[in-house]
C-alpha cells in the first residue's frame, strides 16, 4: 500500500510512509510493535522448558503451536505474554471496587500519595540545603560532600532499617514510605538548585549592586528566577526517583498495600502476571508523573519568556 | 539637585565637582603576578559634564568606571563621587549604570525589567507603571512593555536598559562602553539619541568608549587613557555647538578634536606591542 512512497512516485508528493515518519506517531509504533514481538517470542522462549518437561513427564507428544498455545496462558508463567498482563491489568484496575485490597487503583493511591509526599519533603529539603550551600560558605564546604556521600548507600539496605525505627516511635504507614521517597529524591533538587542559584551571570550580579539591593531582594529578583529552569530540570528526576523510593518503601513493610507490596505478594506466590501488572502501572505512574511536571514547567516558562 | 527629565540643561558656569579622584591606583593580585589596572589617577567631573573616557582594550577605562559605582575598590589614591565615598554614593542610589550588554532579565518583560530598580527602591506600584511608560516612551519603545527581551533586537534591548538606568532619575550616568556591540547605523541613531537626552536632562554623564568618532561627538570632555599601568594622557574639552547633529562630524573643529585624540591615543605607544 505504500509501495508508492519507494519507487515511481512523483518527488513532489511524500507517500504514506514518509508522511508517518516525519511525525512521532510512526517511529513509536515500530518501536512499540518490535517490543511485543521479541516479549511474545521471549514468552515462548523463557516457559518452553517447564512445559516440554510436563509434557515428557506425562509422556504426551507436543508440537510446536500447542507449546505457543500453552506458553501463553500458563497459570504462573516465567515470562507471562502481554495480553495476559492485558488481562490482568483490565481486571484489577477496572473489575474491581477502587477500595478493595485486590484493586490496583487502590495500591496505585497508596504509593501515589507517598510519593508526592515525599517528593514534596525532598524538593522542600533539597531547595533549603542548596540555599543554604550557596549563601554560607561554610555550608558549602561542609555538605556537600555529606550530600554526595548520603547517595552511596544503598536504599535497599536503608529502607528496612527506617521503616523498622520509625515503627518503633510509632511513625507507621504513609510518613515512614514518604521519608525514603524524601531521602532519594532531594538529591537532584539540592544539585540542581545549587547550579542553578549560581547560573546569574556577574553583569547580571553587578547590576543587583549598582542598586545597592539587599540580599533578599538579590534572592528574590534575581537568583530564584535564574534558577526555575534547573529547578524543573531536577524534579522530573526527582519525581521519578520519589515513586522507586515510596515502592521501595513497601517492600518491608509487611506487605500491606501499595505497588511494592502488590510486587511482594507476587513474587512470595509465584503469580508472575501479577508482578507484571504492578510493573507496569508503576512504568505508566512514572510517565505520567514526568510528563505532569513537564506540562507545569512548560506553563510557569512561557510565562516567563521562554522561547516557545 | 533634584532634575526632572524635562528640565533645561544645567548652568555649565556653575562646575560643581560631582566626582574627584586624587592619585588613585589599582592593582589586580593575579596568579600571574600584580596587574596594574590604574595608575596615579588624576581627575574632576563637574555637574552637567558629558565626560569620555577612551582608550585601547585594558587601559582601565572600565576599571575606573567602576571605581566609581564601587564595582571595584582602589588600592591607592582617593576618589569621592558628590562628596562621599563611592559606597555611600552606591547606597544612596547616586548613578545609574548601563553596562556593556544591556543584562536584561530574560524572565521579566521589557516593562518589569524598566521597573526593578525602582521595586528594590520600593516604589508603588501605580508609580512604577507611570515611570517605566515615561521612559520607555523617551528611548522610543512605546508599545514594547510586554514584550520579552529575546523578542527585542540589540539596539533595543539597550534602550531598554538605558530605560531602566534612567527610571530611578539619578543625577549621574555611568554607560560602559553600552553601543560597543552594536551595528554602526544603530550605534550612529543611540549617539543622537542619547546626546539629545542630555542636552534636555542635564544630568552628568561618564562614557566608556573606544571609539573616536563616538567620544568627539557625544562629549563635553575627553579623557584619553593609555594600557600598561591605565593613567590619563590628555583631558580635551569639546565643546561642539549642543545642537549638533551626525553631519557635524564632517566639521573641522570636529576633524580637530578627532585629531588630537588620536595624537593622544599613539602618544600613550598602546600599539607598540
Amino acid at each position: 500500500m505504500t509501495i508508492e512512497a519507494v519507487g515511481s512516485a512523483p518527488p513532489a508528493t511524500p507517500g504514506l510512509l514518509s508522511r508517518v515518519f516525519a511525525g512521532r506517531a510512526g517511529p513509536l509504533t515500530v518501536v512499540c510493535l518490535a517490543i511485543f514481538a521479541l516479549w511474545y517470542a521471549g514468552t515462548v522462549w523463557l516457559n518452553a522448558p517447564l512445559l516440554t518437561d510436563r509434557y515428557e513427564r506425562a509422556g504426551e507428544s507436543w508440537t510446536f503451536s500447542r507449546l505457543v498455545d500453552d506458553a501463553m496462558a500458563m497459570e504462573r508463567p516465567v515470562l507471562p505474554a502481554p495480553h495476559q498482563v492485558a488481562v490482568e491489568l483490565n481486571k484489577s484496575i477496572f473489575g474491581r471496587k477502587v477500595t478493595s485490597k485486590r484493586s490496583l487503583v487502590y495500591h496505585s493511591w497508596v504509593t501515589l500519595s507517598s510519593t508526592l509526599l515525599g517528593f514534596a519533603m525532598g524538593t522542600a529539603l533539597g531547595i533549603l540545603l542548596a540555599v543554604g550551600i550557596v549563601h554560607v560558605k561554610t555550608l558549602d564546604r561542609s555538605l556537600l560532600p555529606w550530600v554526595i556521600a548520603s547517595q552511596t548507600i544503598p536504599i535497599l539496605a536503608i529502607a528496612p532499617m527506617v521503616i523498622v525505627v520509625l515503627g518503633n516511635i510509632g511513625f507507621t504507614g504513609l510518613v515512614p514510605k514518604a521519608l525514603i521517597s524524601m531521602y532519594l529524591c532531594f538529591f537532584p533538587v539540592t544539585i540542581g538548585m545549587v547550579k542553578g542559584l549560581r547560573s546569574p551571570d556577574p553583569l547580571q550580579m553587578d547590576l543587583m549592586k549598582t542598586y545597592s539591593a539587599s540580599g533578599t531582594q538579590v534572592f528574590w529578583k534575581l537568583r530564584w528566577p535564574s534558577s526555575v529552569p534547573f529547578l524543573f530540570a531536577s524534579l522530573k528526576v526527582a519525581i521519578a526517583i520519589s515513586l522507586v523510593g515510596a515502592i521501595v518503601g513497601e517492600l518491608p513493610t509487611g506487605a500491606s498495600a501499595g505497588i511494592g507490596a502488590r510486587l511482594l505478594v507476587g513474587s512470595y506466590y509465584g503469580q508472575t502476571v501479577q508482578i507484571w501488572a504492578a510493573l507496569l502501572t508503576a512504568a505508566a505512574m512514572a510517565g505520567l508523573l514526568v510528563a505532569a511536571v513537564g506540562g507545569i514547567e512548560r506553563l510557569v516558562l512561557r510565562r516567563t519568556g521562554a522561547r516557545p | 539637585m533634584q532634575q526632572d527629565a524635562e528640565a533645561p540643561p544645567a548652568a555649565k558656569g556653575t562646575a560643581r565637582p560631582v566626582i574627584e579622584v586624587d592619585r588613585l591606583s589599582l592593582t589586580f593580585q593575579t596568579a600571574d603576578g600584580p596587574v596594574y589596572a590604574l595608575s596615579e589617577v588624576d581627575l574632576t567631573v563637574n555637574a552637567g559634564d558629558f565626560v569620555s573616557f577612551i582608550g585601547p582594550s585594558g587601559c582601565g577605562k572600565t576599571t575606573l568606571l567602576r571605581v566609581i559605582a564601587d564595582l571595584e575598590r582602589q588600592t591607592e589614591g582617593r576618589i569621592s563621587v558628590n562628596g562621599a565615598s563611592p559606597q555611600e554614593a552606591r547606597l544612596a542610589r547616586a548613578y545609574g549604570y548601563v553596562f556593556q550588554a544591556p543584562a536584561l532579565y530574560p524572565w521579566r518583560t521589557v516593562e518589569r525589567n524598566v521597573m526593578l530598580p525602582l521595586e528594590i527602591m520600593g516604589m508603588s506600584g501605580a508609580e512604577r507603571r507611570e515611570r517605566a511608560a515615561r521612559y520607555l516612551e523617551l528611548v522610543n519603545l512605546k508599545g514594547f512593555e510586554k514584550k520579552f527581551p529575546w523578542q527585542l533586537s540589540g539596539g533595543m534591548q539597550q534602550r531598554v536598559s538605558i530605560a531602566r538606568a534612567l527610571s530611578f532619575e539619578p543625577d549621574l550616568l555611568l554607560m560602559d562602553e553600552p553601543f560597543g556591540a552594536l551595528d554602526e547605523i544603530t550605534r550612529d541613531h543611540l549617539n543622537e539619541q542619547l546626546l539629545r537626552l542630555w542636552e534636555r536632562t542635564g544630568k552628568t554623564v561618564i562614557f566608556v568608549t573606544h571609539s573616536i568618532p563616538e567620544a568627539v561627538f557625544l562629549s563635553s570632555k575627553i579623557v584619553v587613557m593609555s594600557p600598561r599601568p591605565g593613567r590619563i594622557i590628555d583631558v580635551i574639552d569639546c565643546n561642539l555647538p549642543p545642537d549638533r547633529t551626525l553631519d557635524s562630524r564632517e566639521s573641522g573643529a570636529f576633524a580637530d578634536i578627532a585629531h588630537r585624540v588620536r595624537e593622544g591615543l599613539r602618544a600613550g605607544h598602546s600599539y607598540d606591542d
